[in-house]
């Protein structure tokens, strides 16, 4: 692996290197691994090993990035030259901040930063083919005995990610993920479930494997019903790839923009008084990097409290524009929070490590059925795209598990069906909630979510199947 | 390192280790992005990258493994690493991995252009986004601009143990730009030439000028802010006129992922999903009305798509398949690996990776439409529609996991009546099902209106690759179909 003090020795020839007034490097990387299997097989199985520098220089108002996975003395020579020509030439951006300091911006940001725990865990790192594949064998046996075929995957990774600044700001983020997915099918039915942690010690593929099997016995021979609103049951991965269209619009810039659905909304009551949503990168369930693509501290923020959307997050030059316009006042507390993205670029910022608070009358799937006089229990959601940026209207399929619920039981498996769904709506019609916990989908980046009990979900069209 | 040594280098040591076969690519990969917003730079970045993969068979499974370092040492240790993981492949298989014979060559190709884009100054570029930008925020209402500009260079050398030695060097070229308008409650765009990231081609920077962008900045700023004032879609049931880009799409989602073999056998069940198109559906299934010809082309003479090359990503030649004829579904996209399952002696050229650290997988070449045979314009087409719904412009897109339901919204659409193109309307979506939608096909332009897309973005696999796709379309109408619905109940 790459360690700090080789990024270290690498960012000091960098900078002998640049004429710019300016230098920032970020640093990223890796080795990973992917077992992947279908029809009770593995058919693909795949590492990778690469680590690469990505330059940012400054000339006055303008700044560029270049990036390489070489560094040899001709390769670095070559980053840096590219960075810097692509600089030199643009007009000047009065704009543009310098890069943060190590005793400035970026650490007068730390008073109310955070620590994170250790993500980096040697089991993790060490995971062999063999390991992987002995565990693969295991959910295909348990697809064998029950006349299922398995389909999935088990990856592993180790990665790191660091910035060093000519002013002096470095810092440097090591981390394990280890990833299971599994689809088990059946002629007429299929059932998912996948899980992400840092930790491998901490993912059951037995466990998920069983799940998923019961989800495609359960589900098969599925009735059609007709599309229409139904109270839905969402499980967290359905509630993750839904709310994940939301929090690229959290952004300062994007509110700048006039391109979020948060516009003129802040402050507003905006979903049911029982959401409360909070970006915290320490959060013992969440993973990644503590600090920005400039190298300040991510912030714990509430986004969200009982309904109403409560700050935005901020890179430090979003945060510098919004406070020079007339409605500042209008938009919640405003400064650099450690949400940027690496500059230059187009997005500003986002919160990335979602956590939705408990609620205080936590249910389980299993209560949320046992409540439910008619409604249909969703697995997953697939395809999901936005129809409409302001009402925030989403279109996608559920998939791998959709179940009718009569009387307080799972009755049978349904036909998939299409929604056209305001998130807004959404989640201003939650009546139950589960205990928030880690979840991977495949729209959205992991977040610490509920399964959700949703009333008046809106389902369109049926397919087929 | 020499390519040619470091493969050979891979290959003997694969070999000594028990491979049966081993192919190795080592790829170089420049690329630069430039965009503006708002009258300033949003991005301006080049990006490099090189590296080098080892494929094997060992024990009848696959096992891969990549580096970027290029060292004696790692090259020996990365074909290691691949036999020791095809190894543990071994251990959960139903059967042996066999792949169809493929004569080695030896060969060199260039995407074919005319302007390396990378000798283009930045200034120049810069200045024409800019010159967009500046016409895009001229019109008032306009809230948010933005333009760019993407050039990308991979030269690859493709290695096997059967003897093949291909060189080949692609260049891409893309571009495009949007114009937002919010006001009250609504959030409008407009982009030209295509939605999320323009027009991308296997061009040099011949294409910057074709796509005359400067031209069409006005109008774009102008429809972005007129839908403001334009009436909501209706809901119902209406004959739709598709404009090319959107048809291109159409084909992408609901002809060109079910036709992957990958899919229809199982292979992309955790993620990207199955395949309604059964095998049993090969040369049975009226996929479309008679006027429906998709082909699966890969060759130069098919035009500069993002699906264009000499030999796909396992050596294979590129080709031309029919994949549906006169209406009738007569072929999928295969691989060495896949071929047999459908009785072909030969892969149908379709395998190809994202870059040097990703394993190969099928993926859509230039899956196009054939225009019409007999003449007719786009304008004739509107003047022989009484009542309709014309749609320009992706918005939003969405299919379900076998390839069967699909809704799509546009950016504008045009209610036709008695032949004319009447107001304008907001919001557009449809709706429908695969099978049926393609048999209501009674029209599509010929050859004058007939563009090849380039689809900059397509997502499959585990690890996720990105992939160009092309997609070949002229304007075409469809009779009877669900309008409406996306906003239907909300």
């Amino acid at each position: 692996m790459l360690t700090r003090d080789q990024a270290a020795d690498i960012f000091s020839r960098i900078r002998k290197y640049a004429t710019a007034d300016e230098v920032e490097c970020l640093f990223y990387g890796g080795h990973s691994a992917l077992t992947r299997f279908a029809n009770n097989t593995i058919h693909q199985n795949v590492a990778e090993e690469n680590f690469g520098v990505s330059v940012r220089t400054v000339f006055g108002g303008r700044t560029a990035r270049a990036t390489t996975n070489a560094f040899d003395d001709e390769g670095l020579q070559r980053v840096v030259q590219a960075s810097e020509s692509l600089a030199r030439v643009q007009q000047e951006d009065p704009d543009l901040l310098p890069v943060p300091s190590t005793g400035g911006d970026a650490r007068a940001s730390t008073s109310d930063a955070v620590v994170v725990p250790t993500r980096y865990f040697d089991e993790t790192a060490a995971l062999t083919p063999a390991e992987r594949a002995d565990a693969v064998g295991k959910i295909v046996s348990i697809a064998q005995k029950q006349k299922l075929t398995a389909a999935g995957i088990f990856a592993s990774s180790e990665a790191v990610e660091g910035i060093f600044n000519s002013r002096g700001l470095s810092d440097w983020h090591s981390q394990t993920s280890a990833e299971i997915s599994i689809t088990m099918l059946a002629s007429d039915s299929s059932g998912w479930q996948k899980a992400n942690s840092p930790n491998v010690a901490s993912l059951d593929p037995a466990a998920l494997a069983q799940i998923a099997a019961s989800k495609a016995a359960k589900s098969a021979s599925p009735r059609e019903i007709a599309a229409g609103k139904y109270t839905v049951i969402l499980e967290p991965s359905a509630v993750l790839d839904m709310v994940g269209f939301a929090f690229f619009d959290f952004g300062g810039l994007a509110i700048l923009d006039q391109r979020s659905f948060l516009s003129n909304r802040i402050g507003t009551r905006l979903f049911g008084d029982n959401i409360t949503i909070w970006d915290d990168v320490a959060h013992p369930l969440q993973s990644g990097s503590p600090f920005d693509g400039e190298g300040l501290r991510r912030k714990r923020m509430k986004l969200v409290e009982n309904g109403v959307v409560q700050r935005l997050v901020y890179a430090r030059s979003s945060a510098e524009k919004m406070k020079k316009l007339e409605y500042a006042d209008k938009v919640g507390p405003i400064e650099a929070t450690g949400h940027g993205f690496p500059i230059p670029n187009e997005m500003g910022e986002a919160p990335m490590n979602i956590v939705f608070e408990p609620s205080r009358d936590p249910k389980t799937v299993d209560q949320m059925i046992a409540s439910t006089e008619r409604g249909i229990l969703v697995t997953r959601l697939w395809y999901i795209r936005e129809v409409d940026p302001y009402d925030k209207i989403l279109t996608g399929m559920t998939r791998d598990g959709t179940f009718l619920v009569e009387n307080g039981k799972v009755v049978c498996g349904l036909r998939n069906f299409r929604f056209n769904q305001s998130l807004i709506e959404m989640l201003s019609n939650v009546e139950q909630m589960s205990v928030p916990v880690r979840t991977s989908g495949e729209e959205a980046f992991d977040m610490v979510v509920p399964a959700m009990k949703v009333n008046g979900f809106n389902f369109t069209e049926v397919t087929k199947f | 390192m020499p390519e040619k040594d470091l493969a050979s280098w891979a290959v003997d040591t694969a070999a000594q280790r028990g491979a049966t076969y081993a192919d190795v690519r080592v790829v170089q990969h420049r690329s630069r992005a430039l965009a503006t917003k708002n009258g300033k730079i949003g991005n301006a970045s080049d990006s490099q990258s090189l590296g080098f993969s080892v494929r094997v068979i060992v024990n009848g499974a696959w096992g891969f493994a990549a580096s970027a370092d290029m060292s004696r040492g790692s090259v020996e240790a990365t074909a290691t690493r691949a036999v020791d993981i095809a190894k543990a492949s071994a251990t959960v298989k139903q059967s042996e991995v066999r792949l169809v014979p493929e004569k080695a060559v030896t060969a060199d190709w260039t995407t074919p252009y005319r302007v390396d884009p990378f000798t283009i100054s930045v200034e120049q570029n810069l200045a024409l986004l800019e010159k967009i930008d500046a016409e895009l925020r001229s019109v008032a209402g306009v809230t948010l601009a933005e333009t760019n500009m993407n050039f990308r260079r991979e030269e690859q050398w493709f290695f096997s143990s059967e003897g093949s030695n291909i060189h080949q060097t692609k260049y891409v070229t893309g571009a495009g730009y949007v114009a937002y308008a919010f006001a009250g409650s609504e959030i409008q765009k407009r982009s030209y030439p295509n939605s999320f990231g323009g027009q991308w081609q296997n061009k040099g920077y011949e294409l910057i000028d074709e796509l005359k962008l400067l031209e069409h900045a006005r109008r774009i700023g102008e429809e972005a802010v007129a839908l403001h004032g334009a009436d909501q879609c209706p809901e119902g049931v209406f004959d739709i006129v598709l404009d090319s880009s959107q048809l291109g799409l159409q084909i992408h989602e609901s002809v060109g992922h079910p036709i992957e073999l990958d899919r229809v056998l199982g292979m992309e069940a955790n993620f990207a999903g199955t395949s309604f198109l059964t095998l049993d559906k090969l040369r049975t299934l009226q996929y479309g009305s008679e006027l429906v010809n998709v082909v699966a082309d890969a060759r130069q003479e098919h035009g500069p798509g993002l699906g264009t090359f000499a030999f796909d990503d396992e050596g294979v030649p590129a080709q031309c398949t029919p994949i549906i004829s006169n209406g009738l579904f007569t072929g999928y996209l295969s691989s060495r690996e896949t071929a047999p399952t459908i009785g072909l002696e030969r892969s149908g050229g379709t395998l190809r990776a994202e870059g040097w650290n990703r394993l190969p997988i099928i993926r859509m070449t230039n899956i196009s439409i054939l225009p019409g045979e007999k003449p007719l314009t786009f304008d004739q087409l509107i003047a022989s529609t009484d009542h309709g719904i014309l749609f320009q412009t992706n918005r939003s897109w969405s299919i379900d996991d076998k390839r069967y339901n699909f809704q799509f919204g546009t950016e504008i659409g045009w209610e036709i009546k008695k032949g004319k193109r009447a107001r304008m309307l907001k919001n557009p979506s449809y709706s429908g099902f695969t099978v049926g939608f393609w048999n209501s096909m009674d029209a599509i332009c010929s050859r004058d209106e007939w563009t090849l897309w380039g689809t900059p973005n397509c997502g499959k696999g585990q690890p996720q690759q990105v992939m160009g796709t092309g997609h070949g379309a002229s304007p075409a109408r469809f009779r009877g179909v669900k309008v409406g619905s996306a906003y239907k109940g909300t």
